[in-house]
């Protein structure tokens, strides 16, 4: 009998074009996504060689991550300047290179992390890569995914391959059901607070387990999107018939003869008995509770009931970044976490802008006010998601208890657009970084689910979103 | 691309772990359409006030340290984004090497495209080339790539490990896309049976 393999191992074999003696090997690339930010080097890159792009077929742009969400931004003198200049940069590019894109006056554009799986063009079974971190989040679909830097998005323009050598394969096992009011982002930070932020160096991560089960695919992508922030190259869950559904129609999805092909190869994609991972961990999806960030470390995870930590609670060098953590933070060690106040909510980003994150906010906002006060933003994932809101109602329940509802992008996520915290402001965020400065300088930020953002609206200070089911 | 062969020059201590990519280059300087000119503001938020002024006990500000060419940090030194922009500040600052006890991956291979040396070496020795390079300017660090050693300015010589190919990318100054551009009739060859396999591609 053959070797067992892990999903991994398969999508990886699936996809090598060449491997030379010392195991590196050429990995052809199905889909290449493109945003504005990480792509005016690579395709100057390729003017000034002389190259075109190889599979252009296979490449998606789309401008997000700095594009203001408020009206009237198809006109370039409603961006900053840089701003204008980056996507008027991308918009050439894709026309002169001749691939598919999605500009800002398109109801279909949104984060390119959102718009991949909307649009058909995130499969199982692919190989995907953006020069972006997040493009962990199409792992959902069993496709493996990772985030490239510039030079490389410039390679796998000019030769639809990259580089790779192979990572290692590492489980991560969500046992059980989960608990009422905890969700696909308690997952996915409570991994992180266990293992940390270079838990998953150098591994892939496969996420299984009854639990992962029950995700819906948008909970999936919350899960693997942030696969990074645990220091894997890449999250990944193996297709099942919940991800056939998804896809199943979608405009790039294969259709007919092509369709139960693909779907036949598909249920191929899963880790084998007696697959050996190089590192597993597990946790009980009934220990999972809804958890808040208190520093500026992702892995700062601590459930919504706890207390502040003291520096002193840790070792090593996180001594002194837990201690620089919470001087930025302004929070004293011992104050429960439910007392901390906000002054403002952002809910969106490609970790929590889809569909099921908005309604899962508007059930806990429907027929209240925010606090007053406070500055409540909501930007959905695309102008697809947006018009799904609208229609379902969503909308007008936001509007109604005083949140701001945007046009689709990145927004305050890493606050590259107007969408951004003064010094000292704090934010409950769905987002997936609390670093210093994300979301705007000296910005405080705590990451948790769009439930409990909501929750914290009403409130006006971080809150146990239990309380108010 | 620049070579890298050997590098003598000051080492920069920042004992911080968890160093990410918006402390190397916090985004407001990511909207560039351009690699170079980023230097000025690599690790920005820490360096210069609100006002654009100096912060005088960041590191970098020091007048020991301002022709620093190699940083020793602590653990997970480049987590975060995959912005180039990060290799594309340091470099463009002049630190042509980088010695911390891990990176995050996407950082580290940014690194070598970009002529820069990451090296990750176990705790205890980083621990000594950061107590080295606390002496400022007077202490000058020595990096051999060909032989893979660090020397001190103490003279403690520690070995590091490097990716062959990398290494070998590095020491010639090759580009990534001109070595792949040799292989592309295997990339068709791959491309043609591909789509008979998987026409959905
Ligand atoms: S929403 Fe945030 S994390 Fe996601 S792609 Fe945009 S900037 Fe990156």
């Amino acid at each position: 009998m053959s070797t067992p393999k892990t999903l991994y191992d398969k999508l990886w074999d699936a996809h090598v074009v060449h491997e030379a003696d010392d195991g590196t090997c050429l990995l052809y690339i199905d889909r290449h996504l493109v945003h504005e930010v990480t792509s005016p080097q690579a395709f100057e890159g390729l003017r000034m060689a002389g190259r075109p792009v190889r599979a252009p077929e296979r490449t998606i742009a789309v401008p997000d991550h700095n594009v203001p969400t408020t009206a009237g931004r198809d006109d370039p003198k409603n961006m900053t300047e840089d701003s204008a200049i980056q996507v008027a940069a991308l918009d050439k590019n894709a026309k002169e290179f001749g691939i598919h894109y999605y500009p800002v006056s398109d109801v279909r554009q949104g984060i390119v992390h959102i718009v991949g799986p909307e649009q058909g063009w995130t499969l199982p079974g692919m190989t995907v890569v953006c020069g972006d971190s997040h493009t962990a989040t199409h792992g959902a679909f069993g496709a493996l995914a990772h985030g490239i830097g510039t030079s490389e998005v410039e390679h796998v323009l000019a030769t639809q391959t990259l580089i790779q050598k192979k990572a290692k394969n590492m489980k991560v096992e969500i046992t059980g059901k989960l608990r009422p009011g905890v969700t696909a982002k308690d997952i996915t930070l409570s991994v992180i607070g266990a293992t940390g932020t270079a838990g998953g160096t150098g591994h892939v991560i496969e996420y299984c387990g009854e639990a992962i089960r029950d995700l819906s695919m948008e909970g999936r992508m919350t899960v693997c999107n942030m696969a990074i922030e645990g220091g894997a190259r890449a999250g990944l869950i193996a297709p099942d018939e919940k991800t056939f559904a998804y896809c199943e129609g979608r405009p790039n999805a294969p259709k007919g003869e092509d369709w139960d092909k693909a779907v036949a190869y598909w249920k191929t994609l899963f880790s084998d008995e007696g697959a050996h991972y190089d590192k597993v961990v597990t946790l009980k999806g009934e220990d999972i509770a809804p958890v808040v960030t208190w520093g500026t470390s992702p892995e700062d995870v601590l459930p919504i009931t706890a207390s502040v930590p003291s520096a002193t609670d840790f070792e090593g060098g996180k001594v002194e970044a837990a201690q620089r953590s919470l001087d930025y933070m302004d929070l004293k060690p011992g104050t429960p976490l439910s007392d901390v106040e906000i002054d403002t909510v952002f809910i969106g980003s490609c970790t929590n802008g889809r569909i099921e994150d908005l309604r899962a906010a508007a059930a806990i906002l429907k027929g209240k006010k925010v606090k007053d006060g406070l500055r409540a933003m909501i930007v959905p994932g695309s102008g697809l998601v947006r018009a799904q809101a609208e229609e379902e109602g969503l909308a007008d329940i936001f509007k109604e208890a005083g949140f701001e509802w945007r046009l689709a992008g990145c927004s305050m996520c890493l606050a590259m657009n107007p969408d951004q915290l003064a010094p000292g402001e704090r934010c409950a965020a769905t987002s997936n970084r609390n670093f210093e400065g994300r979301q705007g300088y000296k910005g405080r930020t705590h990451l948790m689910s769009p439930e409990m953002a909501a929750a914290a609206a009403l409130t006006g200070r971080l809150t146990d979103v239990r309380d108010m089911m | 691309m620049d070579k890298f062969e050997k590098l003598t020059g000051i080492a920069a201590p920042m004992p911080l772990v968890n160093i990410d990519t918006d402390m190397i280059i916090p985004k407001n300087f990511l909207k560039t359409i351009k690699r170079s000119g980023l230097g000025v503001n690599l690790f920005d938020e820490m360096r210069y006030d609100r006002e654009g002024n100096e912060i005088a006990d960041f590191v970098l500000n020091k007048p020991q340290y301002r022709e620093t060419e190699i940083l020793v940090a602590g653990d997970n030194f480049g987590c975060g984004s995959s912005r180039e922009h990060a290799p594309w500040a340091i470099k463009d600052f002049g630190i042509r090497c980088v010695i911390a006890p891990s990176f995050a991956d996407i950082f580290y291979n940014n690194c070598f495209k970009n002529g820069i040396l990451p090296i990750a070496l176990p705790q205890e020795q980083v621990d000594v080339l950061m107590r080295d390079a606390e002496k400022g300017s007077n202490a000058r660090m020595e990096i051999d790539l060909e032989a893979q050693t660090i020397t001190s300015s103490d003279g403690d010589v520690f070995t590091f490990e490097v990716d062959e190919f990398k290494k070998h990318c590095l020491l010639n100054g090759l580009d990534d896309i001109g070595l792949t551009m040799e292989n592309v009739d295997t990339i068709t060859t791959f491309e043609n049976d591909v789509l008979t396999d998987r026409p959905w591609i």
